[in-house]
């Protein structure tokens, strides 16, 4: 009894914190990842120069004899969890910089060739009477804007008059077979669309029919489902008490829709319009069927064939004729065109949503 | 300004579920009317049938009447946007419209309705319900900036405000402070006792000491059990309910004896 008295239980935990594991463990020398990185590299890049291996072989193995050496490394002094972390670190890097690879390769090669035919006449001339070298787009640009526009001006108001439909109105049998049918409709293939497009008009205009509107048509036709889509998940995410607040100051439902939800949700939709319209401005198979091909400028929709870049370069590639590397520049040169074009929407889709998105300051 | 509510034998649903069962009260004009309970019990539901948002839930439904001025607001041929012209709302969460300014947000009840005022009748009709709700002070050297970079307890203000501009004869308020600091709070009860000069005012609240201190009449909902209907266990002049209520339920409950 006396000795508890003048001896006090120590509570073990005081003097070995956690149960037993202490606070403090070993840890890598600083820069002791890049340093490794960059030994497995020199190593691949030498088997690359001296033992005149292939550059995939050489860089896969200092890819993996980067991760074997961090793993066990990091084990035997950081321990398993350290060591994991930085084995899923390698493993998540080495996938991005894999998916990034095709990217930039496509996109060195398309500029590399492309801009050797970034002139004036490029951008000034069409085809017409173009045998050998010169020649321009200006045909193809204005197609490819007056068709995608067209397109853009039929599936815009459909897709999300179908949104706010399924969102705000739909209930039941009608608005499940709608979102169903929506889903189907995203995964048709383009020439599927294209075909479609051209019997609809071969049955209101006579076959062999070739027009612009029947090219925006098929568009559309692989537009709206995408339109759908986004505004239907950015009209879900408006709260629903914004539209609650707007029914108790005796707000109609359609007004409320169109002046609070819509307004709430329009950065969103602005930027899910123009990543749709830069989904379809590169198809190819569709306008082949419907617009077809011509030389010169038809800026026209109603009134035979009509010209789009990603056509163009199809048969720049294709048939090339006598002059072939005249051909080949001119068809590189348009896919740069439509790369740009698309990169232009994507920045205005940013700056679009930047303006709408509701502010707080 | 300011009408008097009947509400007799009402029956709430949520499709089969019966959600509230038999109230009949009788809201006063020109007075608070407080409804305490504990959650669950349909307080809410009960409010939200006063100016028919209840039926914004998809096959919600009720039965029974609630007469305002001898008109039944669940008449055959009664507008919903119109009963809800008369009977305004506070919501629980502040819910200023994120795209609109301040300015806007308080004229928003006539903007959206495309009500067109002169320039300067909307400025003075501006001025006026952010004073009636106590924010003029705070925000009338930034009124073209956006309402959600207030505080919460300027927002809330906000939506009042926003909520009496249009000059409904009924205010409801649903839990208005469960989310304010105490400062905030006061700012708010102050404005009800203000406003009930005006408008007739019905306010669900679980402070019981908020309750005490804005209402004249208070009525005290209960549910017998889980899955039962929520009712309305009695309804008195506030005093009475808080020193002598009839029921041994509101004397427990108000005690903090509950459960």
């Amino acid at each position: 009894m006396s000795t508890s008295l003048t001896t006090p239980q120590q509570d073990p935990d005081l003097n070995t914190p956690l149960g037993g594991v202490s606070l403090t463990a070993g840890q890598l020398p600083r820069g002791a990842a890049p340093t490794t990185l960059v030994a497995a590299g020199l190593a691949g890049l030498l088997l690359w120069f001296l033992a005149d291996w292939d550059i995939v072989p050489c860089a896969l193995l200092a890819a993996a004899a980067y991760v074997v050496i961090i793993y066990t490394w990091s084990r035997a002094v950081e321990g398993p969890r350290k060591a994991t972390d930085r084995f899923v670190t390698a493993a998540v890097s080495g996938a991005f910089l894999l998916a990034l690879l095709p990217l930039v390769s496509v996109i060195f090669t398309v500029v590399s060739r492309g801009v050797v035919r970034f002139d004036s006449e490029f951008f000034t001339y069409s085809m017409v009477g173009v045998t050998s070298e010169g020649g321009g787009i200006y045909h193809a640009m204005m197609g490819t804007l007056i068709i995608t526009g067209l397109a853009t001006l039929i599936s815009v108001p459909i897709g999300m008059l179908t949104a706010i439909y399924l969102v705000e109105y739909g209930r039941g049998k009608l608005a499940k077979a709608i979102t169903f049918f929506v889903d189907v409709m995203t995964g048709i293939p383009s020439i599927v669309a294209g075909l479609f497009a051209y019997a609809l008009f071969v049955m209101m205009f006579g076959p062999g029919v070739r027009m612009g509107m029947a090219g925006a048509v098929a568009l559309s036709v692989l537009m709206i489902p995408t339109v759908v889509r986004s505004t239907e998940e950015m009209l879900k995410l408006v709260p629903n008490e914004l539209r609650e607040a707007s029914y108790a100051l005796a707000v109609p439902k359609w007004r409320t829709i169109l002046k609070v939800v819509l307004p709430t949700a329009l950065a969103g939709i602005a930027t899910g319009v123009t990543l749709a319209i830069a989904r379809v401005i590169g198809e190819t198979a569709p306008l082949l069927v419907t617009a077809g091909l011509t030389d010169g400028d038809n800026f026209d929709p109603f009134d035979g064939r009509m010209t789009t870049l990603s056509v163009f370069s199809y048969y720049e590639y294709q048939s090339p004729g006598l002059f072939a590397e005249a051909s080949f520049d001119r068809a590189w040169g348009a896919a740069l065109v439509l790369i740009i074009i698309v990169m232009v929407l994507n920045l205005v889709a940013r700056a679009i949503s930047k303006l709408f998105a509701p502010k707080t300051r | 300004m300011a009408k008097r509510i009947e509400v007799k034998d009402l029956d709430i649903y949520y499709d089969k579920f019966l959600a509230v069962q038999g109230v009949s009260m009788t809201i006063q004009p020109r007075s608070v009317t407080a409804l305490i309970g504990p959650s669950g019990c349909g307080k809410s539901t009960f409010l939200r049938t006063l100016n028919r948002m209840h039926e914004l839930v998809p096959n919600a439904r009720v039965e029974g009447s609630v007469v305002m001025d001898d008109d039944d607001l669940y008449g055959a041929n009664v507008d919903p946007v119109n009963v809800r012209r008369q009977i305004g709302m506070v919501f629980q969460r502040a819910n200023p419209f994120p795209t609109m300014s301040i300015y806007d947000n308080v004229a928003a009840g006539l903007k959206l309705n495309n009500k067109r005022l002169k320039k300067s009748d909307m400025d003075d009709l501006v001025e006026r319900s952010l004073k009636s709700a106590n924010l003029w002070e705070e925000v009338k050297d930034r009124l073209h900036k956006p309402g959600s970079g207030l505080s919460g307890g300027q927002q809330q203000r906000l939506c009042i405000a926003r909520a009496i501009a249009v000059q409904p004869e009924v205010l409801l308020m649903d839990e208005p402070c469960s989310a304010l600091d105490p400062i905030s709070t006061q700012a708010i009860e102050d404005l009800m006792l203000e406003l009930k000069e005006n408008y007739t005012i019905v306010i669900v609240t679980h402070n019981m000491q908020q309750a005490a201190r804005v209402s004249d009449t208070t009525g005290f909902f209960n549910l017998q059990g889980v899955g039962k209907p929520g009712e309305l266990v009695e309804i008195d002049e506030t005093t009475r309910i808080f020193s002598t209520p009839s029921q041994k339920a509101t004397e427990d409950y108000i005690s903090g004896r509950f459960g």
